[in-house]
Parts: structure tokens; C-alpha cells; sequence
């Protein structure tokens, strides 16, 4: 009934070409040579591809220090994410259970401070856990990134997991209850599974917002050994701070996007879902 | 937001056990919320208390020992500082430039993402692409775009007035400011049209369908049955991205570093806590910060409401 018009056309054009072009402009100039880059060029194409950026910054290549610096960054992205996703999650999964299906005591205070913490300005927070990770020996730490990505996603989480599980049918867990398992083997056995899909999307989310994190990333660490990819990227201006090695620099944007673009193939459909369950429904 | 804060009302069956049940099901809840609500109380409740307490010192860390309480002093310097004034000016201005033309562009592409039946698939990857990518490449992709030497921008857009090859985008304040609004409303508006996608389906097809037969023209049907319909949808989607544009933090550190007064209230409390070891001064800041976040939330929340109370009036 609906036919496509010609402006759905164009809008279709438009959306993957404001979409794309940025993409595609740090994609040709990661294939760009150091040398293009520092001289200036006004192509958009490189006019020399080449492979070199990404040797560097793999440590394909003699000088191994960009690579060290790079490669261990993207070790610490990685690991810190998904540590910090999976017992986000985890947590998440138990309070949005409790929220969606249970009446207790203390639900509008969990519910207020999540969203509260929601609408924090992360920043505010840096000063004072600065001066505790210090005390507490968490500073330059993983556990000193992972322990506030976890509680900065919880929020998003537990909306996104129980906005899922009310959609889960009910009476499946009343079954289970009549036929004699207590409220928690109801949980593992026959919600879990149930809910999976829905666990499975609040993990996406949560692994970017902890895969994106800046500012905590750059305030709480201090040395190569904790630092994030975003935040070493922020560092790496090269020998000339007023000629950054911007070829490089999109090579390795590039590089920490893939992650990103995989997951968005192969999950988009999820990541909709996820993404405006908690905003409709109501 | 607030969708899913609706309790759920239980359809418990059997009178008899209600009170026993309700004290097992009571204890449950609280042990399953217990680890999500001592977390949040312990990372971010009590460091904001320990923020209010250290904004009442004067305390920096290079010169621990001179540490000493001066009441709301630090609150005094910063409200009489221009520099403060001009940081929250600058946030404000993003943000209300940025989530204006956001909705505009959002909406549009919602409208499209609605309507279009092929494809679907390869537009709502290439939608997610810059809602997941990590806003310092987007920053850094950005500000590269603008480059003097190696952007595409000035050779590009050389034919419109102002910009010719030699137009330094990171010179003054307001080229520096629509390089970053670009870079932040280039990120954002894909979850904005998102949001607003999830709003539209909800239109009703039949309403639409009947405005259409009484003779309604398509700007009618946008403004008096399309909008109205999706003002929940709206406030939500303003709420969200008002709330993080007000956070701005990322983009600015990447592409200008606060230079030509771009800095946001966000960077100036990161550099007097983090860079200037000023954790009084900081932590003022923090404050004050989460204050005016606190205050823009209920003036959003309120002035929708005004709007969903006369739109029931009306209607």
C-alpha cells in the first residue's frame, strides 16, 4: 500500500552517505602515506595507497614503540570492556529480574538512582574518584576502570533487560511455580533462557559504552598499562604536536571501528530493539 | 526513561499464602537489586557527598598541607569568574544548537527509515555505524574533515560563500564551534532517529489514512496528527540527548582542546580537578555541574508536560 517515493529515494541516498563518508574518509586516509599527510594533501583518495600505517601500528615493522604503545591499549580496550560488560550484565540481569517481576521494598530507590545516574555528568565524578582510587590503590588499575564502567552501564542495562523481560510470558514462571520450583529455580531455569536474547543485547550496549568511555579513561590512568585505546589515541601526537600523524591516527580509528562495525552487521536488528525498548513502551 | 520505572502490577493467584509469599518474594527482590544498588550508592553516591565536603576546602594536591576549610568560597570564586560563565554559555549553546538541528535531521530520517520498504537492513547497519563508533574517532575523523592541510571540507564546499582553501577552521571561535557541533551532531542523530522511528510506528495507520480522506494536506497530517501523536517519543528523545549533550567532553578535547574559548563546562571541571590537581576548586565545579544538569532535567521534564497537558486540552 505504502509505495516509495522518489524522496524516499533520496533520503535513502542521503542517510547512507551522512552515515558513510566519514567512515570512508578515515578509511582512505589510514591508506595514505605518513609523508601525504604531513605535507598537507586536499584528495580526498590517497595518491599513493599504501599499506605502511598499519604495519606500524600492528608492529609489522622494525621500530616496534607506536605498535607497543598501540597494540597494549587495544589489549587493555578489550579486556576492561568486556570484564566491566559481563558482570554489568550480570548484576543487571538480577536487578531488572526483581524490578520486572517482583513487588519489594526499596524498588523506587533503586529505580530513582539509576535514573539519576543515567543523566550524570560523568565528569562531576572525576575529581572525588580520583582522590578515593588514589587512597584505595585502584588508580592506573583495571578494576579502577572496570568498577565505574560497570555502575555507569547498570542503569541502561537494567532498563533495556526489564523492559525485555516483561515481554517474557508470565505464566510460563507461574507453571513452573505450580508444578513446585521456588521463585529462584523459576529464574534459572525457565527465565534465563527466555531471556537470553535480551541479556544478549544489554551486553552489546554496555560493551560500547565501555569500548567508547573517555573521560574516566583518561582521569583514572596515568601509563600504557591501563590506558584505553581512546585515550591513548588522545596522547598520540607523534614527534610534532602541531602536525599530529593523522594518518596513523586514522589508521588506528580504523582499526578499534572494526570491532564496532562487526558487531553493528551482525546484531542491528537487536541493537534497534534495545536501543528504543525502554523508550516506547508506556 | 521513566517507560520502564511503571511497575508492573503482579497477578499473584492464591489469597492464602499472599502474606507468606509476599515476605519470600520481598527478601528476593531486595537480595537481587542488593549488588546494582551498592555499586551505584558506593561509586557514585559517595564520591559525590566526598565531592560536596572537598568543595567546601581550599585543597590542591601539589600543596596538600595547605589545606584549610573556606566555606563556600570556592563556590564565590567561580560564580564571579567570567570564565565560568562563558564555559556554561558554550554548553548551552551546543546543546540547544545540536538537539534542535538533531530533531530536525532525525526526524527526517525516521520518516525515511519509516516509509522505505527494500533495504532495510543496510540502512539500519549503516544508522548504527556512527551511534557505536567511538566518539574520539569520530572526533579525530572530524577534525580532519576541517583540516586546513588534509580536510576535504575547504576544497569541497570552496563555492559557497566563507569558505575558500585557505579557511583555518580551528582560527576563531565560531568556526571552531560548528567544527564540533558537525562532529557531535554527526554522531548523535542516528539515536535520535532511532528514538523518533520507534515514536512513529506507533502512529496509528487508520488515523492517518482518515486525515488523508477529510481532505488533509501532508504538512496538516505532519503537524496535527503525526507530531501530536509522538510527543512521548519527542520528550524522550530530547531528554536523553539533551542530558548527554550537555556532557560534551570528548569532542571538544579531540578537536580543539578548548582552544578559542570552545572549552565546556564538562572540560573546565576535568582541567581544574585532573590536570591543575585543584580538588576543592574541582570538586565546586562538580557540583555545580551535577546541579545544572539536575536543573535542565526538570525543565525539560516540566516543560513537556505543560505541552502533553495542553495537548490533551486541545485534543
Amino acid at each position: 500500500m505504502r509505495k516509495t517515493g522518489v524522496g524516499t529515494y533520496a533520503g535513502f541516498i542521503v542517510i547512507l552517505v551522512w552515515c558513510l563518508l566519514p567512515i570512508a574518509w578515515i578509511v582512505s586516509l589510514s591508506f595514505k602515506s605518513l609523508a601525504e599527510t604531513t605535507t598537507g594533501s586536499a584528495h580526498f583518495l590517497p595518491q599513493d595507497a599504501t599499506w605502511d600505517n598499519y604495519k606500524v601500528l600492528l608492529g609489522m615493522t622494525s621500530d616496534k614503540s607506536t605498535s607497543h604503545d598501540f597494540l597494549a591499549a587495544l589489549r587493555n580496550s578489550f579486556g576492561i570492556s568486556i570484564i566491566a560488560t559481563i558482570l554489568a550484565v550480570l548484576i543487571a540481569t538480577l536487578a531488572a529480574y526483581a524490578i520486572a517481576r517482583l513487588e519489594f521494598k526499596g524498588k523506587r530507590l533503586v529505580l530513582s538512582l539509576a535514573l539519576a545516574i543515567a543523566m550524570f555528568p560523568v565528569v562531576s565524578l572525576v575529581g572525588p574518584l580520583f582522590d578515593m582510587w588514589r587512597t584505595f590503590h585502584l588508580f592506573n588499575t583495571w578494576p579502577g576502570l572496570i568498577i565505574p564502567y560497570m555502575t555507569f552501564t547498570l542503569p541502561l542495562a537494567i532498563w533495556t533487560l526489564s523492559a525485555f523481560f516483561r515481554e517474557i510470558p508470565w505464566e510460563m514462571e507461574q507453571a513452573a511455580q505450580v508444578d513446585g520450583a521456588t521463585s529462584w529455580q523459576a529464574f534459572r531455569k525457565v527465565i534465563v533462557p527466555l531471556a537470553a536474547p535480551g541479556v544478549f543485547t544489554a551486553a552489546i550496549l554496555t560493551f560500547f559504552f565501555a569500548w567508547n568511555e573517555f573521560v574516566l579513561a583518561i582521569s583514572l590512568t596515568s601509563t600504557t598499562s591501563t590506558r584505553t585505546v581512546p585515550a591513548q589515541m588522545s596522547y598520540f601526537v607523534g614527534p610534532d604536536p602541531f602536525n599530529p600523524p593523522y594518518s596513523q591516527l586514522a589508521t588506528a580509528s580504523v582499526i578499534v571501528t572494526i570491532p564496532v562495525i562487526v558487531i553493528v552487521l551482525l546484531f542491528q536488528r537487536r541493537i534497534v530493539a534495545g536501543l528504543t525498548s525502554g523508550a516506547v513502551k508506556g | 526513561m521513566t517507560a520502564t520505572t511503571i511497575p508492573r502490577e503482579t497477578t499473584k493467584a492464591a489469597p492464602p499464602h499472599l502474606s507468606d509469599r509476599s515476605v519470600a518474594e520481598n527478601r528476593l527482590g531486595q537480595k537481587l537489586v542488593a549488588p546494582a544498588l551498592i555499586l551505584m550508592v558506593l561509586v557514585t553516591a559517595y564520591p559525590m557527598l566526598q565531592a560536596l565536603y572537598l568543595s567546601l576546602f581550599r585543597y590542591r594536591l601539589t600543596t596538600p598541607d595547605d589545606k584549610g576549610f573556606v566555606g563556600l568560597g570556592n563556590y564565590v570564586t567561580i560564580l564571579s569568574d567570567s570564565l565560568f560563565w562563558k564555559d556554561t554559555f558554550n554548553t548551552v549553546l551546543i546543546m540547544v544548537v545540536t538537539v534542535a538541528v538533531e530533531l530536525v535531521i532525525g526526524f527526517a530520517f525516521a520518516m525515511v527509515m519509516h516509509r522505505i520498504i527494500f533495504a532495510r537492513g543496510v540502512m539500519r547497519t549503516a544508522i548504527l555505524i556512527p551511534y557505536g563508533i567511538i566518539t574520539v574517532v569520530s572526533a579525530f575523523a572530524w577534525q580532519f574533515t576541517f583540516s586546513i592541510n588534509n580536510g576535504w571540507v575547504n576544497s569541497w564546499f570552496s563555492w559557497l560563500p566563507g569558505i575558500s582553501a585557505s579557511t583555518n577552521w580551528y582560527g576563531d571561535h565560531w568556526h571552531a564551534m560548528f567544527a564540533i557541533m558537525v562532529s557531535e551532531i554527526w554522531k548523535t542523530t542516528p539515536f535520535m532517529a532511532l528514538l523518533l522511528l520507534a515514536g512513529l510506528s506507533q502512529v496509528s495507520e487508520d488515523m492517518l489514512e482518515a486525515a488523508k480522506v477529510d481532505g488533509a494536506t501532508a504538512s496538516q497530517r505532519l503537524f496535527k496528527v503525526i507530531l501530536p501523536n509522538m510527543r512521548a517519543a519527542i520528550m524522550v528523545a530530547v531528554l536523553f540527548r539533551a542530558l548527554d549533550a550537555f556532557r560534551i567532553f570528548d569532542n571538544i578535547f579531540i578537536m580543539t582542546k578548548g582552544a578559542q574559548n570552545t572549552e565546556s563546562s564538562s572540560f573546565l571541571t576535568y582541567r581544574q580537578a585532573i590536570e591543575q590537581f585543584q580538588l576543592g576548586m574541582g570538586s565546586a565545579l562538580s557540583v555545580l555541574l551535577f546541579l545544572t544538569v539536575l536543573l535542565l532535567a526538570w525543565l525539560i521534564v516540566k516543560f513537556f508536560r505543560v505541552d502533553l497537558a495542553q495537548a490533551r486540552g486541545e485534543g
